[in-house]
């Protein structure tokens, strides 16, 4: 257990570059996300802190001290690919102990922690086998029993729930974050996908083009965006923007709701005329797709709304819909950077 | 106008089993004429007293040309070398193969140059090579010898010797090296693309979770590379065992056997008995005592490459 400190990360390929500055203290026991689309650097980033590239610039720093240009090896972090990279001629058993064995640990202390990691992951049952003859699932639970056996400064995950069934992924993000909290390693875990992010990390940081848009808990990245990105990026749907009075004004779907008497303007809530196009069933909720006028091209919104509000929508009619004005919030249209609400 | 006009028409393209044989046709009427052929000849003129002078299949003579080959004091001694210099090979291009592969895969300055380099002896004509090494290896002017005076470990008062040259073609043991030496050197190519091969295809999340996991050069070698390699290696081996056992060229481009029978392989004796010495019955005979070895290597390497590969599917 440790923290983790990133100073001035950048890598450059050539002219190209991947990483582009980031700075990011993680605290000891803290479950960071990165999370950004393809190509934003997050891959890069987490192959610097775990050793596989060396960093252009900048220092890295786990538990204090300087690790910037040691070998993975020397660093004590686990990693966990996303592909799991079991050892297709050991068994499961000899996977695990892997990393102990390249420490040159004795047998018996060695067998007991190989135990207390197996036991932990309730994979006893597998042992014997080889990689190749494991589901997806169980390689999971082996590649992770393998990260956790040797007691790692840190754990860092590459997407490890990307190759798993849809049906399975769910029951895996709760599995590892209990995991996080039953060994309080720090954890630094790395995916595209908003749902694991929001759903497991204690902060996420939002990269883009080599940089970190926003560092913060996933709370707060959702309701107050640093800027139009991590806006347009996070959420699903992503935040309606509009652009009025020479700022853009962003607010979630879920805000956009009916007015409940159409006559009534509030001066704390932002009024739309909205043409409803078009009205999807998502389940739980509906999603309603609408256009304002807004100077001389339409604007598409999306609204969520519960079954309840859907059942008094129809397509091709206009209703008057409102957001109140807690819930907007504001973006430089230049910068796209957020700009606080002088009137409120 | 119908359904049918619209339709393609069916034609030899779409009948699978016919187009099979017809593109094997080739190929199996070359096996046959000339891997079959001459092999059920081999076998039937082992059996006769035929000669280069009378070379029909009449005279039967049973197995008395095995028992008369066995017989001579050369056959020991050439069965010998040919075992020597098969697993001296193959041993030596094994371990150079995979230094190579290591090598290769990694990024470097001028590593495709070195490619080029690693791959030429491949594209050597057989008579360049041999003026090559028979000038390397000259009992006069060879400039490995030159070379070793050079670092006094030749010449009066030296540990190789007084003499101011070795003589390798002349010599027992320095013959089998130069053979051995030479056989590895043609070979080596070959088993570097193959093993090479393998080695790309192993996926390279292992390698860096196995740095991760502490591993350094060797243990990563011993415990995750040659494991995977296994198979590719044992395709290697039988490449190499099967090529240099059946070789005759390298022996007669150098040592010609000699001095005497002390470098003398089954191939070469095989060739100079039954061609040179026109003993064509006795020679097919020779050749044939390779026969069984070369089957047995091949059928070993295939079971164990499959074996191997299968391994991963075995509960």
């Amino acid at each position: 257990m440790a923290t983790l400190e990133l100073r001035g990360i950048k890598k450059h390929y050539g002219s190209i570059h991947a990483v582009n500055g980031v700075d990011v203290v993680v605290a000891e026991g803290e479950f960071l996300a990165i999370l950004g689309p393809s190509g934003c650097g997050k891959t890069t980033l987490m192959r610097m802190i775990a050793g596989l590239e060396m960093p252009s610039e900048g220092e890295i720093l786990i538990g204090g001290e300087p690790v910037t240009h040691l070998p993975p090896r020397a660093r004590n972090i686990s990693m966990v690919f996303q592909s799991y990279a079991l050892y297709p001629n050991m068994t499961v058993t000899k996977n695990i102990a892997f990393p102990l064995k390249t420490r040159g640990m004795p047998q018996a202390e060695r067998d007991a922690k190989v135990a207390w990691a197996v036991g932990i992951m309730g994979i006893g049952h597998l042992l014997h086998r080889r990689p190749a003859r494991l589901s997806g699932g169980e390689k999971q639970k082996v590649a992770l029993a393998r990260a956790l056996v040797r007691n790692p400064a840190l754990f860092i995950f590459d997407e490890p729930l990307s190759s798993l069934d849809a049906q399975v992924r769910t029951m895996a993000r709760g599995e590892l974050r209990q995991l996080h909290d039953r060994t309080g390693v720090t954890t630094v875990y790395v995916t595209h996908d908003q749902l694991e992010a929001l759903g497991m990390g204690d902060r996420i940081a939002i990269m883009q083009h080599g940089r970190v848009h926003q560092l913060g808990t996933p709370q707060e990245l959702y309701d107050d965006p640093a800027d139009t990105f991590v806006a347009a990026f996070l959420g699903a749907p992503p935040m309606n923007m509009l652009e009025r009075d020479g700022r853009i004004v962003g607010f979630r779907a879920e805000y956009l709701l009916p007015s409940a008497s159409p006559a009534v303007a509030h001066d704390d809530a932002l009024s739309l005329h909205m043409h409803i196009s078009q009205l999807e069933f998502l389940g739980a909720e509906w999603l309603v797709y609408g256009e304002i006028e807004n100077g001389a091209a339409p604007q598409k919104l999306l609204a969520k709304v519960p079954p309840a509000v859907a059942a008094t929508l129809h397509v091709g009619e206009r209703r008057q819909f409102t957001v109140a004005r807690s819930r907007l919030r504001y973006f430089d249209p230049t910068t796209g950077l957020r700009v606080r609400d002088e009137r409120g | 106008m119908n359904g049918a006009e619209t339709t393609a028409r069916v034609g030899l393209g779409d009948r699978d089993r016919l187009l099979g044989w017809l593109m094997l046709a080739p190929s199996l009427l070359y096996i046959a004429a000339l891997v079959g052929l001459p092999f059920f000849l081999a076998i039937a003129l082992s059996m006769t007293s035929a000669t280069v002078g009378d070379p029909s299949i009449h005279g039967f003579v049973g197995l008395g040309n095995f028992v008369q080959v066995l017989h001579e004091s050369a056959f020991p001694l050439a069965l010998r070398n040919s075992v020597i210099v098969t697993l001296g090979t193959l041993i030596l291009t094994l371990v150079l193969a995979t230094a190579e592969s290591e090598l290769l895969v990694r990024d470097f300055r001028g590593k495709r140059l070195l490619q080029i380099l690693l791959i030429l002896p491949w594209a050597m004509p057989v008579s360049l090579a041999a003026i090559d090494w028979l000038w390397l290896l000259d009992s006069e002017f060879s400039p490995v010898d030159w070379l070793l005076r050079h670092i006094h470990l030749l010449g009066p008062g030296s540990p190789l010797g007084p003499a101011n040259h070795l003589y390798y073609y002349g010599k027992e043991w320095l013959g089998l090296g130069a053979i051995v030496a030479i056989n590895v050197w043609r070979l080596l190519p070959f088993a570097t693309i193959i093993v090479l091969a393998g080695r790309t295809s192993i996926a390279r999340d292992i390698f860096e979770q196995a740095q991760v996991d502490g591993a350094g050069f060797f243990r990563t070698l011993f415990s995750i590379t040659l494991p995977a390699l296994l198979p590719i290696l044992m395709v290697a081996s039988m490449f190499t065992a099967l090529l240099v056992f059946g070789d005759m060229a390298v022996t007669a481009l150098t040592t010609r056997g000699g001095p005497g029978y002390a470098t003398q392989v089954l191939p070469y004796w095989a060739y100079l008995k039954g061609i040179d010495g026109g003993a064509l019955s006795e020679g097919a005979a020779v050749a044939l005592f390779m026969f069984p070895v070369l089957l047995a290597g091949a059928i070993l390497a295939l079971r164990m490459a499959y074996r191997a590969e299968s391994q991963g599917d075995r509960p």
